[in-house]
This record gives C-alpha cells, structure tokens and sequence, in this order.
C-alpha cells in the first residue's frame, strides 16, 4: 500500500468515515482528507421556534431554512447548495433512510424529507435518482407517506417491494440481509433517524436506524442492543454509503418508545446533523437524559437502559466514531 | 421417501418455496401467500400465552426469554406481534414447507420405523444457533418468505392422504408456532395420524405441558451442556431446556434427544460425561441419544465437520455411563445407528441412512431374540 492510500484509509477508519463521502469537495487529496477530518469531529444542533404555526403545525419552508442553515453552519460555507454538492454528484442514487415504525405521530417527518430532497437535487441528482425509504411500504403508509414506484419520478417504497440481499452481511455478532435498496438502488445513503427514547435499547437515533435495513432486527435486540446494533453498522454497505446522517428532533420522545405516547413527546423544534453517527447518538443520549431528568424520570442507566452499544461503536474494534463529547465540535445555531 | 402430487403440482408447489429443506419430497400445492398483502392477517391468531402491561406493552409467556414487546413490535422469534396490546401469532396456517419425510430423518428411531411423517414448518425461532440447517427460513420473519395457506384440517388431510403415520413439527422451531401445532395435533388425532415435535425445548412449563396432551412424541435437540455454550452460539439458556427434559419424563412422554458435536466448541469428554450422567439420573437410561455429526453452515462455516472417531468416542462415554441407547447420526452405515438390545446385546434394528434393513422387534416391542422389552412407541 502506498503511503497516501494508508492515510487515507487511517483517517477514514478512525472516524468512520470514508474518504469517498465527499466526492464533490473541491481540492486535492490533502485538502479533502483534512476537511473530512474537520467534518467527522463536529455536529450541529439546529433549532427554531419559527418552524410551527400558531397551531403548532409544521411549517415547511422554515424546516427547509432550518436545514439550509444547518449544513451551512457543518461544512463552513455560505450557500447550502455548495454544501450539498460537497456530498452527492449528479450520478449518485441517493437513498433517504426515514423511520416510520410509530405511525404518523412519531415517525420522520415530510416537511424534513421533502427539504432533504431539495437540497440532492439542487446538487445535481435528477429526482428519479431519489428513493425515500423504509423497512416497509405498510410502514411508510402508516407514517403518511404515499408509495411511488414510477421509474422517472421520485421514489418512495419499503424494502418489501424489492426484497433483501442474497449476500448474508456478517459483523461480529450480528449476520443479516441487507435491504436491496441500499445494497442495488442506492450510491449513497442520507440517514434520517427519529429522536427517541427506546423501551429496550435505551434509545435510538442514528445508529438504530439502520435496523430498519436488515431483514431480522428482532435477532438484536437483547442487551440492550449491544453490541447488535454497532456490528450492523460495520456492514460495509452501511458504512461506505452513509454519507450523512440528518436527526429529526422537530418532535422527539424522551420515555415510551419505539411507539409514538404523547404524554411523553415533546416539541424539539430541532434537527442534528452530522456525518458521526456515534457522535450523533452520544449527544442524543445526553438531550434525552436531561428531558427525563427535568420531567421526573430516571436517566437511562438508571432505568436499566444504558445504550452501551454506542461506547461499543466508538471502541477499537468498531471505530464508526467518537463517544466522547469533549471531543466533539457542537455548534449550536 | 414418497411424492404423491401431479407433476404439474410439484412445479407450482417447487416455484413458490424457499428452498430450505432439500432432499425432502414436496407433496402439496396450497394456496399461495404472498407477503406484505393483506392476505398476511388471515395467519395472525389471538397468541395464546402473554401478559398484558400497562402502555400496550405485552410480556411473552411462552419461551423463557419472556420478551416485552412493544406496540407493532415483534419478538424475539419474529413470528409474534403486538398489535395495539394485543398479542398474536403471525404463522397459524402459514407453512413454508412441507414434505413427507422418513421418520428416522427426525431422527426418532424408537417411535414407529419405517414410516413416514408429513413434516411442516414456518419462519422464525426463538433462539439463533450459529450451526443452523435451516436458517434461511428459522431466521426469518413470516413476510420475508413466500408462504403456503394450510390450515390444521388441511395439514390432517394431506397427512392421511399421503399414509403418512405422523405429522412433524420441525425444521424451525414448532415452539414459536405452538398454538398452530396444537390444532393441528388435535386435527390429525382425528384423522388417526399422530403428532411429533423436533424441537430445542426453549419453551415454558405450561404451554409445554398443553403441548404434551397432544402429542405422541418429541426429539430435543439438547445443543451443549454447558452455558457458556449456550449463551455464546446459541443466544439461548441450558438450565429451562433441561427442565423441559425433566417435565417431559414426568409427563411420560416419548423423548429422544440429539446432540450435534461441533469440534472445538461443544465436544469436551467432561462435558459429554457429566452431560451422560446427568440424563441417566434424571431422566433414565432408556432414553435414546443421537450424537450428530456437525457440516459447516451458516455462521461456523470456518469448522471442519466433526471426525467420526469424536463422535464414536462420544457414544461411547454414552454407553460407558449405563445409557441404553446412544447413536451415531449423519454418517450413514456406522454401526452406531443400529439399535442393539442392552441385553442379549443383538441387533433388534439395522439402519442404513434413513433406511431400514432389519427390524427384530415382536409385536409386543421386545427383542425377537431374548424377550427384552425394548423402550419406545412400536404400534
């Protein structure tokens, strides 16, 4: 292996991010593994009273604002359009992974998916290139999302209507068929996760919901998850084409879940965004942890719930990236 | 082995499986479930073992896990869902397989050789054995497999029609679709075919004791006798399995038990010797032990399978331990699948494979030569 092969794959294994996830960053090698570097140690928590109307209905363009502003404030450029660009390519198929396991209450909202879609395409990928999915077209339905299969128009379909890999993905402890979605349709991968607390594994968010990928997530479940859910993010298909990860937290849920309580939802008014689902899913624990504190409730450890599986992510035989918050670089907008 | 369908049958039938069980001869042409349609809720029957929790949680009581499923969540088996607190099973009716099947391919030697027994299965389990044979449909979820509508009085009438002597629940885990076993029990007692399960006795006290009113016979597969073992490849417990062996002795029924000896992971001779004197004290020594030789699969690809002498080595810390009846299986012309008399120490069956060759039991079940009674279920 070559010297600058070999650093491009440390860099890329000790974030867990590849190198290949900015493919239309501008610059030389050097520059781009230093900007990859930069992106893989910071997220953003953006938030805005201004996305509800007076009724508390979502207000899309705000959520779309709210979007641009956050990939603004991640890459350092003025312009979400630059930022998106610095991701996709106009040959890229772009799969947006949502959750709708709760049904409409709680699942990825479309004001945020129809703002994701905005901003693929203004990167150049043609609309037909753009599939919104989840494990299941009953799901999606559930969820309030409308199934659309036409070849030359946006996407949107469960991974029941194409099936699974013939390949058995294996990891450590977790051995799965991967959606043929991400595995046959898709290049690349924007990862739309659900803020919320989670009745078994403590909570889920970014990592999680890739168990929405694989065809036997009920096998995953015990210990808290761990380490199931770190081992399926390791699948190579996971891991090569997440190239973002976009939290919705416009509403989140901090006891409850998976399924949607309201007596336990509350208005996030936010997004988190970032390309360390580990980061992502540490400091997600931390909000859901201070929301239970001041609502009464025990933490997570204290509820026998700890997500271990996102120190196991961060460990060194995972490496999909940093636990450790004082690590991160958090910018708040 | 018997095919007893129309050419035109078996092609329909052979295009919609998914080919776990090979070597078996399917024998039905069912109606066609596609999944992720509505036809999927005709399978779904109210589950007969759970516990309501408060929030639409429900508690599993029907394997030792115990899982505590959340609204529109499944099990750990994948085959059970909570529907608004409500808790059903998913596969009642929903066979992925069917086939009619030697007896001895179970293996059961001591429960009527030479028939045959119609052998059904659905998706999913409620453990994940590392060694599975048949994981492509055990480890999978009831929508992600083309599936056959055959209700208990179906299943029933192919059994008879196919002469078959018994039906099997098998190839899975016929725990995780206990009430279908159930129905389909009391359908073929009705019919005059009588009920098996091929089973890893991962199951509770109670739905295993209803299980017991209706069947005739049941194999365990006993996979270690060890935790360690069981916690590491299996994602299972060792201690409920030996109390399922222990109740199934108390409720006098017929049981016999296979061990699959994988190299390097479960065939330590202290292991095999505590687990033969375990069995002799708890349960006798009449119980017949099928010790399995181990192909790579699955997830142990990376294994040899097991050398023979491991396995007559095993048999014979069986035989050493006052076990009656310890055989070698999946090596097919070993003595070891022979049955002898503990007596007279003749041979009372002769097996090759799956095949007969000599049967000297009388027809009160005793050796032709010296009038032992032989232990099992011969009529």
């Amino acid at each position: 292996m070559k010297r600058r092969q070999f650093l491009k794959t440390s860099v890329a294994a000790g974030s867990g991010i590849y190198f290949g996830f900015l493919p239309g960053c501008q610059g030389n090698e050097q520059t781009k593994t230093r900007k990859l570097k930069e992106l893989s140690r910071r997220l953003v928590e953006a938030r805005s009273e201004a996305i509800r109307d007076k009724k508390g209905k979502l207000i899309g363009d705000e959520v779309g604002k709210l979007l641009s502003r956050a990939m603004e404030n991640f890459f350092g450029e003025s312009g979400a359009q630059k930022c998106w660009r610095q991701l996709f390519t106009p040959e890229d198929v772009v799969g947006i992974k949502i959750n709708c396991l709760a049904g409409r209450g709680m699942s990825t909202h479309r004001e945020l998916v129809d703002a994701i879609v905005e901003g693929v395409k203004s990167a150049g990928v043609p609309e037909k290139n753009i599939i919104i999915w989840d494990r299941a077209n009953r799901d999606l339905k559930k969820a309030g999302y409308r199934i659309q299969t036409n070849r030359n128009k946006l996407k949107i379909y469960g991974t029941d209507q194409v099936g699974y890999s013939r390949r058995l993905y294996e990891y450590g402890e977790a051995g799965s068929f991967l959606s043929n979605i991400l595995v046959e349709q898709c290049t690349a991968i924007v990862n739309v996760p659900i803020l919320k607390d989670h009745g078994i594994v403590g909570l889920t968010n970014a990592l999680k919901n890739f168990f929405g990928a694989i065809h036997n997530p009920n096998k995953y479940h015990d210990f808290s998850g761990d380490p199931y859910i770190a081992d399926v993010n390791m699948f190579s298909e996971i891991r090569q084409k997440t190239r973002l990860t976009v939290t919705d937290a416009l509403t989140a849920q901090f006891e409850g879940g998976p399924p949607f309580m309201p007596q336990w939802a509350w208005n996030f008014n936010g997004i988190l965004l970032g390309m360390d689902r580990v980061a992502l899913d540490a400091f997600a624990w931390k909000l859901i942890d201070e929301k239970r504190k001041t609502s009464g409730l025990p933490t997570l450890k204290e509820a026998g719930r700890e997500p271990t599986y996102i120190r196991t992510a961060a460990d060194e035989s995972h490496r999909l990236g940093m636990d450790d918050l004082s690590k991160i670089e958090l910018i708040q907008v | 082995m018997r095919n007893i369908i129309s050419r035109r049958e078996f092609l329909r039938a052979s295009a919609g499986f998914s080919g776990a069980c090979l070597g078996s001869s399917l024998i039905f042409s069912g109606e066609l479930a596609f999944a992720g349609t509505k036809k999927d809720d005709i399978f779904r029957r109210e589950a007969r073992y759970y516990e309501k929790l408060p929030n639409r949680r429900i508690k599993c009581k029907l394997c030792p896990r115990e899982c505590v499923i959340d609204d529109q969540e499944t099990g750990y088996c994948g085959a059970r869902e909570n529907h608004d607190g409500k808790y059903y099973t998913l596969v009642y009716g929903r066979a992925v397989s069917a086939n009619v099947d030697p007896i001895e391919k179970k293996p059961l030697f001591h429960f009527l050789p030479g028939t045959t027994a119609f052998s059904i299965a659905t998706a999913g389990c409620n453990v994940l054995c590392k060694f599975c044979q048949n994981w492509e449909i055990s480890q999978a979820r009831p929508d992600q497999i083309r599936s056959y509508k055959l209700f208990p009085k179906d299943v029933a009438r192919y059994a008879k029609n196919a002469g078959t002597e018994s039906i099997a629940y098998t190839y899975n885990e016929p725990v995780i679709f206990t009430e279908y076993v159930e129905d389909c029990a009391e359908a073929g007692h009705e019919q005059g075919v009588r009920s098996v399960m091929i089973t890893n006795g991962y199951i509770q006290a109670e739905p295993m004791r209803d299980l017991c009113r209706v069947l005739d016979a049941v194999k365990i597969d006993l996979k270690a006798f060890t935790e360690d073992f069981y916690r590491k490849i299996v994602a299972g417990k060792l201690k409920p399995v030996l109390d399922t062996l222990t109740l199934l002795k108390s409720e006098n029924e017929w049981t016999e038990i296979v061990y699959l000896v994988i190299p390097t992971l479960n065939d330590q001779a202290a292991d095999l010797k505590k687990m033969c004197h375990w069995i002799y004290n708890e349960l006798g020594p009449d119980v017949p032990l099928h010790f399995s030789r181990f192909y790579p699969i699955y997830r142990l690809k990376n294994l040899p399978p097991t050398p023979l002498a491991t396995l007559e080595k095993a048999r014979n810390i069986a035989l050493d331990a006052g076990l009656h009846y310890a055989y070698i299986g999946n090596v097919p012309g070993n003595e070891g699948e022979n049955t002898y008399c503990p007596n007279c120490k003749k041979i009372i069956i002769r097996r090759i494979g799956y095949q007969i060759l000599e049967n000297n039991l009388d027809s009160k079940g005793r050796c032709k030569f010296c009038k032992t009674s032989i232990p099992g279920v011969w009529h």
